[in-house]
């Protein structure tokens, strides 16, 4: 220690400058190493043995150590150090397994000065003893180390690891007597150097080789390595056993470690494959390191600190004939570029947000919450740290649950299977299908189907029918992603809860001119009021149970009030998104004999609201053609498609039919289409989806019933194609499909579980699993699972119940009973082209 | 037939059941289904004698209902003899006797067991083997449905086969960057490169089974061009892999909408230079052809005077064993092993100059040229497969001609454990790191035995192979020295080495016995091992080393 510090001191008195540099070497590099007053470096590799001097501006040769007519392999290296007390001492490792020194103090040329040649295979390192000017340890693929004494001619001791191949050696910083060595197969063992007969300690550091070690300068018996399998590990060498008390995962084997002068927990690292670059990792962050040096064009083979009290030089040698001196002032602070936002879904629709401690206390709207109660954002803090360089970055996280049934999309499988599409005169598919939306609270709906039915009905139709639909429409809101049980988490999501008056009134038999302008007015009014009615949730005064229970209060109320209500609003918008479609939620508590003539809407989002009304104000006859209409309609259409309630825009242009039609472009229609047939199918609607196709206009529609109506059926004996009849294999002359429950041929529909593959006569089939919910061929697979069992009975067209005589009616029909998503998946056994999915009822 | 084999094939999965009972039923189904089948068909004329003009490769060829028996008929005959089950052996063999009572012919294996070279007697037997093999046998039979030749033979060495098997179920079978219809039609490309007709036709099997397009084995033509891109490099990578450069990989991965991935090219190149390697072993193990495949079986009954080419060529008629000749070079074993013993003592005191080392190894590359491979005396194609691959004049040409120099490829700058091992696990996981163990296993496994002597190093002698292997690819380790390999290696075992490793195709009985005639056939099994692991790493060295070049 006492060295140490005297070297402090001429440290101090030549202080090292410089700048980042680089100099072309003629070869690649394998290893590089410095002498101990920091001015000189000296390169190694397979082709080159030079010196270079490290001046102010750029490196000097100085000397070339690869003399002779015909180099031998002897300066070949793998490996060179530089003596860290006598300066003129060299030693390299050489590929063919000699190990050299070099005294740069000879007169002659050649300046090699001793030569062992003990070692069978490739010399992997060689490590002169921190303080004992004579000692040299040597570590090679023999999967020996030797340990020289250089006033002799051969080694004094050889240490046998027992295994494989030494890929590293280094002596300990603390004890005089021990060093450490790394093997390919993954260990690290530690030996004292006066007992060669076996190794003080070993474990087990990494799977596959471990390429480096390196204790810690400021001996703290902590001793980093590196392996093949991308890992740096720091290990506490004081305890009894090795502790691991530290891991860094890089991107690339590691070939290097070297920690970092000055700097407690930094290391620097690069790598033996693919990744060019060096690290300087902090390792108490192993995510992201801490500073990146990218000049290298090929792998960096040798890096190496400058001097050994200075943390802010480091060289470097590598394959692409470089040898670089950085400065850490021109390092790349990856930190600087990562990107501390993050945004992820949870399994169940939860969200959780991080982002920048500044960006969200910003956000004037953030109160604290307690920690603990999860429902809260969670923020994490860390303490900032004096000695720490690293940029401070704080982030806080943010949880965003959302409830289940407030997800749920159950709403659109309820609509998609009652909306009634064509069968019946216009005006009852719109009452029926306004109906519909009104029992599902969405009360804009219904609304527009009840529009759509005045404006394009016969007017005398209108208030025979009219009236008695339009009512107490349902106050919940219509999408609610999340149930904002977070808010103010300082995402500057803000969210409100906003509360207005819900006095609407809308008069549907007359629309009037003065009501409408009215009704504009209103509009206006309410948009205008809109800021003061809204509430800060952040408040706390409305927790989400606060809300349910309110909501709850509504509902009651609204069945039995006939006065205007007032209603909640929710509205949860993302910031970061404003153009995203904000829901149009419109309350409707009135009911029609209270509500006579007068009609005012209120519209929270007045942007996207029925520009309807408005527009049709000064032009309004009682007898306005219906094409009036078209182009607010389709601008209706329009705006549920972009809202994503793609859903209302095919019904209601199914619905509407050549009313509407030619106004949208085809391409357009194809879209919709397309996308509502898709999410019908992702909801294994397979029957309304076929009806939507049937009812299509579109071309390009339509022909998907004419594509894959061919089923491809294996016999179930043979599991060979069956061609010609469906019933019947002509190879094993068997009857592939039989009843489970008559044991005759079935020829007509064939109704099987895709469970186990069972099946027969549909009409069997149901009857039979009535009473049972197992499979009639007695397979004892549970065809009926426990959780569709409580379902009352197969008829009901609901989405627990089975749809099954509908199923059976419009799959034949339409002759198409595939879905094409589920086909690949299946087993062999499709069957009957004209077979019944029980699928769609069973699973 | 193949097309009737890929149809036919799902009633023999059953089999491979670990389960007895399921065995029992797929094997009850299976005969009745054979029945069926003969019933259907009717008692043949066994009354007539005659063979059909070509009895040995078209058995019967007569409806396709009975070519189609007799598939089945010839799938059950291999189960008789390679399932590791003992009761479907036992059902198979029941099976196959009723079906001959009823008046059908049966076929017969041809030749005996798995090898032409070793006498099947040596070979394990599927019914006699110890737990573990046992075990790695039914895995193999699991995965595949079939317990091949190559399996067999490997059996000598169980620590080796279990690792070999992992390996190539992952290749073929597990997720992986490329299809697997693709991976069987590499396969097909790779070992068609050395003609290999064995493993031509069981990756055709496989290749059909998987669903590959018939078309495609028309020829390299016929398949899609992505494939056919990589024809060059299955060329270069086959016979001089030293001459593979970054821009054949860069005309790989930038070919437009036919480039391949980088996972994927990893992937392909596992495979073709698994293949090349396994083509080596198949022919220097003299692997016979599956028993259920073309040339495994024959229809016809075994008479004196129609000797088939297969059974002249399987040697086990010939009843001089390797140990017949043991007093003509009596003492071999023991040479070698004393020249080891002075290797390892004197090797400090004579202490060859650098120049001398050197040298060595230019010389020992140059004798290897001078070292010359038998010619072809027998091999005939079954199938036609020169039309898997392009260029067939191409072969292995020496490495160290006057005229071409290419730089000596040192291991030292690209190794397999620092530079491989990384590349290969970062683009296709997993596969890097049981590459790794099937290479360790390989140059590592020692029963430290030598014919009849016991507690032997033989590191030396393993190391020599290898190195000799990698020298006639132009790869040096700088810490050996060459003059090692002639002091081990003798004359014949040299031409062994070097046919089987440049071009297996010509590899022959006689070469095989010529080199170390005291030597057990496990230790020369383990031989094929070692050079076929060598090959394959250093195929693999120079095209990984392409990749990585191209990487930076």
């Amino acid at each position: 220690m006492e060295k140490m510090s005297r070297v402090t001191t001429a440290l101090s008195s030549s202080a090292i400058s410089g700048r980042t540099m680089f100099c072309h070497l003629d070869a690649p590099a394998n290893a590089i190493s410095v002498c101990r007053d920091a001015t000189q470096v000296v390169v190694a590799g397979r082709n080159i043995f030079k010196i270079y001097a490290l001046e102010e501006e750029q490196f000097v040769e100085k000397l070339n150590l690869r003399v002779g007519r015909k180099p031998s392999l002897n300066l070949s290296c793998a490996d060179v150090m530089w003596h860290q007390m006598e300066e003129n001492l060299l030693a390299t490792a050489a590929t063919n397994g000699a190990v050299v020194t070099w005294n740069l103090g000879k007169p002659s040329r050649n300046k090699q000065d001793q030569l062992f040649t003990e070692h069978k295979r490739t010399v992997n390192k060689v490590c002169f003893h921190p303080t004992e000017v004579y000692m040299l340890l040597s570590g090679s693929q023999d999967g020996f180390m030797k340990c020289f004494d250089l006033r002799k001619k051969e080694s004094v001791s050889t240490f046998s690891g027992q295994s494989e191949s030494v890929r590293d050696v280094q002596f300990s910083m603390k004890d005089y007597f021990t060093f450490a060595a790394s093997f390919e197969n993954g260990n690290v063992q530690l030996w004292d150097i006066r007992r060669p007969d076996r190794y003080e300690r070993m474990f087990t550091a990494h799977t596959g080789p471990v390429f480096c070690c390196d204790w810690h300068p400021d001996d703290r018996g902590w001793l980093a390595t590196g392996g093949r399998d991308k890992m740096v590990k720091v290990w506490d060498m004081t305890t009894n056993r090795a502790k691991e008390i530290y891991c860094v995962q890089t991107i690339a084997s590691v070939a290097r470690v070297k920690w970092r002068p000055e700097r407690k927990f930094h290391l620097a690292t690069c790598s033996m494959m693919v990744d060019h670059n060096i690290y300087v990792w902090d390792v108490r962050r192993p995510f992201i390191p801490f500073a990146t040096f990218e000049e290298h064009k090929d792998v960096t083979t040798g890096i190496v600190w400058r001097h050994q009290h200075e943390p802010h030089f480091l060289l470097s040698g590598s394959k692409d004939s470089t040898l670089y001196q950085h400065m850490f002032k021109d390092a790349t602070r990856p930190v600087d570029k990562a990107n501390p936002e993050g945004l992820c879904f949870g399994l169940f629709g939860d969200l959780a947000f991080a982002a920048k401690e500044s960006l969200i206390s910003g956000d004037a709207n953030r109160k604290p919450y307690p920690g603990g109660d999860r429902r809260y954002p969670i923020f994490f803090f860390k303490k900032p740290d004096p000695t720490e360089q690293f940029a401070h970055v704080s982030s806080a996280l943010s949880v965003f649950e959302t409830d289940l049934d407030s997800n749920r999309m159950d709403w659109f499988v309820r609509t998609a299977q009652l909306y009634l599409l064509g069968g019946k005169p216009f005006a009852e598919l719109c009452d029926h299908n306004a109906e519909v939306a009104r029992e599902l609270k969405r009360p804009q709906v219904s609304t527009t189907w009840t529009m759509l039915r005045i404006m394009f009905s016969d007017p005398a139709n209108i208030a025979t029918s009219g009236p008695n639909h339009l009512s107490k429409l349902g106050t919940l809101p219509l999408m609610n992603s999340f149930n904002l049980k977070e808010i103010g988490s300082g995402i500057g999501n803000e969210s409100r809860l906003e509360r207005n008056k819900g006095d609407i009134r809308q008069d549907n038999v007359h629309l009037e001119p003065e009501n409408i302008s009215n009704n504009n007015e209103e509009n206006e009014e309410t948009e205008g009021s809109e800021g003061q009615a809204e509430y800060m949730f952040g408040d706390a005064e409305l927790d989400d149970d606060d809300l349910y229970s309110m909501e709850h209060d509504n509902q009651t109320e609204e069945q039995e009030c006939t006065l205007p209500q007032e209603a909640f609003q929710l509205r949860h918008d993302i910031l970061d998104n404003p153009s995203a479609p904000e829901h149009l939620q419109q309350d409707k508590a009135d009911s029609p004999h209270v509500s006579g003539n007068e009609a005012e809407v209120t519209c929270l989002t007045p942007i996207e609201s029925f520009s309807l009304i408005s527009i049709s104000q000064p032009l309004f006859t009682p007898d306005l053609p219906a094409s009036f209409f078209c182009p607010i309609v389709r601008e209706m259409l329009s705006y549920y498609a972009e809202k994503g309630d793609v859903q209302m825009a095919v019904s209601a242009l199914i619905v509407l039919g050549e009313r509407i039609r030619k106004e949208i472009d085809d391409l357009t229609q194809e879209h919709w289409y397309t996308s509502y047939i898709d999410l019908l199918q992702r909801f294994e609607l397979w029957n309304v989806s076929n009806e939507v196709i049937k009812l299509s206009t579109c071309g390009a529609i339509t022909c998907l019933n004419q594509t894959s109506t061919t089923l491809h059926i294996n016999c179930s004996n043979c599991k060979r194609p069956m061609n010609s009849r469906g019933w019947i294999c002509d190879r094993c002359h068997q009857c592939a499909s039989v009843c489970a429950v008559c044991h005759h041929v079935v020829k007509g529909l064939f109704v099987w579980c895709q469970g186990c593959s069972h099946g027969g006569h549909l009409e069997h089939i149901i009857n039979w699993l009535k009473s049972s919910p197992h499979c009639p061929a007695g397979c004892g697979h549970l065809c009926i699972p426990p959780s569709r069992r409580a379902a009352p009975s197969l008829a009901t067209p609901d989405s627990a119940g089975p749809p099954l005589p509908r199923s059976a009616d419009a799959d034949h029909k339409q002759g198409r009973a595939v879905n094409p998503k589920k086909k690949s998946g299946q087993r062999e056994s499709q069957r009957d082209e004209r077979a019944v999915r029980l699928h769609e009822v069973l699973t | 037939m193949d097309a009737q084999d890929q149809e036919t094939l799902g009633r023999w999965d059953g089999l491979a059941s670990r389960d007895t009972s399921s065995r029992t039923a797929a094997m009850e189904h299976i005969r009745q289904e054979v029945l069926s089948k003969v019933e259907a068909i009717g008692p043949e004329p066994t009354s007539s004698p005659s063979p059909s003009p070509s009895p040995c490769l078209s058995p019967a060829s007569g409806s396709p209902a009975r070519s189609d028996l007799n598939a089945v008929l010839a799938h059950l005959l291999m189960l008789t003899k390679r399932c590791p089950f003992e009761d479907v052996r036992e059902r198979c063999v029941r099976l196959l006797q009723t079906v001959q009572d009823l008046g059908v012919r049966i076929p017969r294996p041809l030749g005996n067991g798995p090898s032409r070279f070793i006498p099947e007697k040596e070979i394990l037997q599927v019914s006699k083997v110890d737990t573990r093999t046992q075990s790695i046998f039914e895995d193999a039979f699991a995965a595949l449905g079939r317990l091949d030749n190559i399996s067999l033979v490997m059996g000598f060495h169980p620590q080796y086969l279990e690792s070999f098997l992992r390996t190539q179920h992952y290749l073929l079978q597990m997720d992986g960057p490329l299809s697997l219809h693709y991976r069987h039609y590499i396969g097909i490309m790779a070992a068609a490169r050395h003609q290999c007709s064995y493993l031509v036709n069981l990756h055709v099997n496989d290749f059909l089974q998987v669903g590959g397009d018939p078309k495609w084995l028309n020829g390299l033509d016929g398949a899609p061009r992505k494939l056919q891109q990589l024809g060059e490099l299955n060329k270069i990578l086959a016979h001089r892999p030293w001459l593979l450069t970054k821009e054949h990989i860069e005309g790989l991965l930038k070919a437009e909408e036919h480039s391949w991935s980088l996972a994927e090219l990893i992937h392909a190149v596992v495979l073709l230079t698994h293949y090349h390697s396994l083509a080596s072993f198949t022919f220097g193990c003299g692997i016979m052809p599956e028993i259920h495949c073309d040339g495994g079986h024959t229809f016809r009954p075994p008479s004196v005077g129609h000797y088939c080419v297969c059974d002249i060529a399987n040697g086990n008629n010939h009843h001089d064993s390797p140990f017949g000749s043991q007093e003509v070079c009596g003492g071999e074993v023991e040479v070698l092993m004393e020249r080891m013993k002075q290797l390892q003592e004197c090797r400090d005191d004579e202490e060859a100059s650098q120049e001398e080392m050197a040298t060595r190894f230019e010389r020992e590359k140059t004798e290897s040229m001078l070292v010359v491979t038998a010619e072809d005396e027998e091999w005939v194609p079954s199938r036609d497969i020169s039309r898997h691959f392009e260029d067939p004049s191409y072969g292995y040409k020496d490495f160290s001609r006057r005229g071409e120099h290419v730089p000596t490829f040192r291991v030292q700058d690209y190794s397999w454990e620092d530079h491989g091992y990384s590349l290969v696990n970062r683009l296709y996981p997993d596969v890097g790191q049981m590459l790794d163990e099937k290479f360790q296993m390989a140059y590592n496994l020692t029963y430290n035995t030598m014919a009849t002597h016991k507690d032997v190093d033989t590191s030396m002698l393993r190391r020599a192979i290898w190195n000799y292997i990698h020298c006639m690819f132009g790869i040096r380790y700088d810490d050996y020295d060459y003059g090692e390999i002639n002091q081990l290696l003798d004359r014949s075992f040299k031409i062994y080495i070097k046919t089987m490793v440049c071009s297996p195709e010509k590899t022959t009985k006689r070469m095989y016995e010529s080199f170390w005639r005291q030597f057990q056939h496990s230790e020369k099994v383990h031989v094929n091992l070692l050079l076929m692991e060598a090959r394959m790493q250093a195929e693999l060295l120079y095209a990984l080393r392409a990749i990585t070049r191209y990487m930076t």
